[in-house]
C-alpha cells in the first residue's frame, strides 16, 4: 500500500512482520526445548541401572530387575521405582541380549499394529486398555492369567496370551489372533516391561491402587 | 463434479482432479468408521476378518488422506486466480497425481488384506508402520514426499513468476513447513518416548499449526472469491491469524508431552500455549462473519428499490465456509480446551474425550471448508456465475453436521464416564477400563455415536449426490 496508514494497527506490513517475528520466536524456543528434551529422554545405559542412576528412559536391561510403581510423595505422584534384579524368562540379559530384545518387541509393536486399539503412553485406539503399564497390571500380578494360561510366571503367561489371545478370553471384546510367534511375544513383553519402567509424570494415575480400589467394585451403575 | 468444461487453467483441472478422489476417500472414511462403530456394539462383528485395528487405522488414513487430496486441489485451484498464472509444470503435476493415486490404492489394498506383518523391518518398509495416522509404510512416505516436491515446486515457482499476493505468500510458507514436518516421521526408533516426541512433530504441528493456517489461508481466498471481499482487509487478518495461530500453536505442543517419558517442564508450557491456541479461532470466526456482513450491507446499500441483493455467488460454499468458522472454534477450540491442561489431561490422556475432541475438530476445523472448496470447483468448472443451494445441498449440511455433533456429544459422554469410572475411580489399568466399558453409559453412548454415524453417511450420500449433480443442473438453469 502506498498511502500512509493511519494507524500502525491497520498496517499490512506491521502484522506480517509481527507474525514472522513470533512464529520464528516459537520456532526457536521449540527447539531449543527439544534439544533439553532430547537429553532427557534418551535412554539410560546397563551401568545406570547397576549404580542406581535414576533415568526417565532406562536401559533395555531393565527387563533384568524388578519395576514398581510407587506414590513419591515428594513428586505428588506415582513413579517407577526399579527394584532387585529378578529372572526375566528363567534369565539374565545381557545388555546386547536385551536390546536386542526390546528391538524386536517394538518393531513387532508396530508390526501387529497394537496402537491401532490400544493407547501407548496414553496415545493410540481406545478400543482396548492402555499398555503403559500393563506389565504392572494386577491381571498379571496376582497370578490371575498364569492360571488360566497354566503358565508358572507373569511373562510366560503373557506370552502366551499373546499367541493365542482368543483363547483366553476375558471380554466380549477379544484380542485377535495376529500370528505372534514365541520369538514375537517374548520380545513384546520385554517391550512392555520396558515402557511401564518410563517415569511418565504420574500417568495413568492411581494405577499402583487400581487393584484395591477394585475389590470395592464400583458404585457406579 | 465430473466436468472440467469451463476452466481455463490446467492447474484447475488437476484440483478438481484431487477433488474427486477426496470426495471418494471421504466416504471410504465414513463407511470404516461405520464398521469399527458397530464393533464398538458388536465385538463378534468381522473378528478376525477386518478387526477394530484394520477398520480404524484406514478410518483414520483415509481421513488424512482425503483432506491432503483436497488440500493439494484446493491449492491447484486458487493457484491462476491468486497469480495469474497458468501453474509451470501441469504435465508433471499431473503424473505425480496419478502416481500418488495409484501409490494410496496399493496402500489401503494392503491394509485391508494384508493388514500386519511379522516383527521385522520389511513390515515397517512394506505393510504398515503402526503408528497412528502415519502408518503408511516406508515406501509409500519415500513416494509421497517425492510427490510433494513436485507439488510444491508447482508451487513455489508459479508464485515466483506471477504476483505475489499475501494469500499466497501465507501458502507457500507454509506449505513448506507442512511438507518438510513430514520427514519428523520417517524413521524407526526402540525408544518409544523418543518415538512418540517426533511422532507428535507431525501429528500436532500438522494440525494445530501448519493446516490450521492452512485453512486461515484458504478461508481468505473463499472470501474473495465469494463475496468480493476487500483484499487488504483479508489479508491483515490472515497476517494476524498467522501470528496468533504459530504464536500458540507451536509450543502448544507440548500438551501431548506431558505423559510420555518427557520432562515435567511441558506441564507448563503445553498448559500456557494449548490455552491460548482457541483465541485465533474466535478470532476466525469473528472475521468470516463480519466480512460476510460487510459485503451483504453494501450490496444492500447500493442496491435499487425493489432488487434483490445478495453478495454470495455461491451459497453452498459459503455455507459450508460459515460452519467452517464455528466448527473450528468449537471442535478444535472448545473441545480442545476441555482437557488440555494436565490437571485434567492426567484423567482424560487416552480415552473417548480425545475421540470426541478429535472427530469434532477434524469436521470443523478442515472437513467444512474443504467441502466449500469443491463446490468452488464444480462452480468454476460449470461456469456458473451464482450458485444457490439445492434441497441436497440443505440435506447435506444438516444431516452431517447434526450427525457430527451427535457422535461429539455421545463421544464426549463415554468419555466423562470413562474418566471418572475407570481412571478417578478405579484407578485405570484391565479390570477397570471393561468395568467403564460394560457400564450402560458407556454402551448407551456407543449407540448413538453409531446411531449418529448413520446419519452423517446419510448426509454424505447427499453430498456426492449434490456434487455432481448441482453443476449441472444449475450450468442449465443459467
Amino acid at each position: 500500500m502506498s498511502k500512509k496508514n493511519a494507524s500502525v494497527w491497520t498496517s499490512i506490513r506491521f502484522w506480517r512482520r509481527s507474525a514472522a517475528w513470533v512464529t520464528g520466536t516459537a520456532t526457536v524456543l521449540l527447539i531449543w526445548l527439544t534439544f533439553n528434551t532430547m537429553g532427557q529422554i534418551s535412554m539410560g545405559s546397563d551401568a545406570d541401572l547397576a549404580n542406581g542412576v535414576k533415568k526417565r528412559i532406562p536401559a533395555p536391561t531393565v527387563i533384568n530387575y524388578h519395576i514398581d510403581y510407587v506414590m513419591d510423595q515428594k513428586r505428588g505422584h506415582e513413579v517407577p521405582v526399579i527394584g532387585q534384579k529378578e529372572p526375566f524368562f528363567g534369565k539374565q540379559w545381557s545388555a546386547e541380549e536385551a536390546a536386542a530384545l526390546l528391538h524386536h518387541g517394538k518393531l513387532t509393536s508396530q508390526a501387529k499394529n497394537c496402537m491401532n486399539c490400544h493407547t501407548l503412553l496414553g496415545n493410540g485406539a481406545y478400543y482396548a486398555p492402555d499398555l503403559t503399564k500393563a506389565w504392572l497390571d494386577p491381571r498379571w500380578e496376582d497370578g490371575t492369567m498364569a492360571a488360566i494360561t497354566g503358565k508358572n510366571s507373569k511373562e510366560e503367561a503373557m506370552a502366551e496370551f499373546l499367541m493365542h489371545p482368543s483363547q483366553y478370553p476375558t471380554h466380549a471384546r477379544m484380542m485377535p489372533n495376529l500370528n505372534i510367534t514365541q520369538d514375537e511375544a517374548v520380545a513384546l513383553v520385554a517391550f512392555l516391561k520396558h515402557m511401564s519402567s518410563i517415569d511418565t509424570n504420574g500417568f495413568p494415575r492411581n494405577f499402583s491402587q487400581n487393584a484395591k480400589r477394585l475389590e470395592g467394585g464400583t458404585n457406579a451403575h | 463434479m465430473l466436468t472440467n468444461a469451463h476452466l481455463k487453467y490446467e492447474s484447475q483441472k488437476l484440483g478438481m482432479n484431487y477433488f474427486r478422489v477426496a470426495i471418494v476417500l471421504f466416504g471410504a472414511q465414513l463407511l470404516l468408521g461405520l464398521v469399527a462403530a458397530i464393533q464398538f456394539m458388536y465385538p463378534g462383528f468381522l473378528f478376525e476378518v477386518l478387526d477394530f485395528s484394520v477398520a480404524r487405522m484406514v478410518h483414520i488414513n483415509a481421513l488424512v488422506v482425503w483432506m491432503l487430496y483436497a488440500m493439494i486441489g484446493s491449492v491447484y485451484y486458487m493457484i491462476p486466480d491468486e497469480t495469474g498464472e497458468e501453474v509451470v509444470g501441469a504435465g508433471l503435476g499431473k503424473l505425480a497425481f496419478w502416481v500418488l493415486t495409484a501409490a494410496v490404492t496399493v496402500v489401503v489394498l494392503v491394509y485391508i488384506f494384508i493388514q500386519i506383518g511379522s516383527g521385522t523391518e520389511a513390515t515397517i518398509w512394506l505393510i504398515n508402520e503402526g503408528r497412528e495416522y502415519i502408518e503408511a509404510p516406508r515406501w509409500a512416505d519415500i513416494g509421497i514426499v517425492v510427490v510433494v516436491l513436485i507439488f510444491y515446486w508447482n508451487v513455489f515457482a508459479t508464485f515466483m513468476k506471477g504476483k505475489r499476493t499475501g494469500i499466497m505468500t501465507v501458502m507457500v510458507a507454509d506449505l513448506f513447513a507442512l511438507a518438510g514436518l513430514y520427514l519428523a516421521g520417517m524413521f524407526f526408533t526402540d525408544n518409544i518416548s523418543m518415538d512418540q516426541y517426533w511422532w507428535w512433530w507431525v501429528i500436532h504441528l500438522w494440525v494445530e499449526a501448519t493446516w490450521e493456517v492452512f485453512v486461515g489461508a484458504l478461508a481468505a481466498y473463499g472470501l474473495i472469491k465469494i463475496l468480493g471481499a476487500k483484499r487488504e482487509i483479508v489479508e491483515m487478518w490472515l497476517w494476524i491469524e498467522v501470528l496468533m495461530l504459530f504464536g500458540s500453536g507451536i509450543l502448544g505442543l507440548g500438551h501431548h508431552y506431558f505423559w510420555i517419558g518427557t520432562p515435567e517442564y511441558w506441564w507448563e508450557i503445553g498448559a500456557l500455549f494449548s490455552a491460548l491456541e482457541p483465541v485465533p479461532l474466535v478470532a476466525m470466526f469473528v472475521h468470516v462473519l463480519y466480512d460476510w456482513g460487510k459485503e451483504q450491507g453494501h450490496m444492500e446499500a447500493n442496491a435499487a428499490e425493489g432488487e434483490k441483493a445478495h453478495a454470495v455467488n455461491n451459497t453452498p460454499a459459503m455455507a459450508w465456509i460459515a460452519t467452517n468458522a464455528f466448527g473450528n472454534f468449537l471442535g478444535a477450540g472448545i473441545w480442545g480446551f476441555f482437557h488440555t491442561l494436565p490437571q485434567v489431561n492426567i484423567y482424560t490422556h487416552g480415552t473417548q474425550f480425545t475421540a470426541a475432541h478429535g472427530h469434532l475438530a477434524f469436521f470443523g476445523a478442515y472437513a467444512t471448508i474443504l467441502i466449500g472448496m469443491m463446490y468452488l470447483g464444480v462452480q468454476g468448472a460449470s461456469g456458473i456465475k451464482k450458485m444457490t443451494m439445492t434441497f441436497k445441498t440443505k440435506m447435506a449440511l444438516f444431516l452431517i453436521i447434526f450427525g457430527l455433533l451427535g457422535m461429539t456429544v455421545a463421544l464426549t459422554i463415554a468419555g466423562y464416564e470413562q474418566v471418572l469410572v475407570e481412571r478417578a475411580d478405579l484407578g485405570g489399568g484391565w479390570d477397570a477400563y471393561f468395568t467403564a466399558q460394560n457400564l450402560p453409559w458407556m454402551v448407551q453412548a456407543m449407540g448413538w455415536r453409531l446411531a449418529m454415524g448413520v446419519v452423517t453417511f446419510l448426509g454424505f450420500v447427499y453430498l456426492l449426490w449434490d456434487l455432481l449433480t448441482i453443476g449441472k443442473a444449475q450450468a442449465k438453469e443459467a
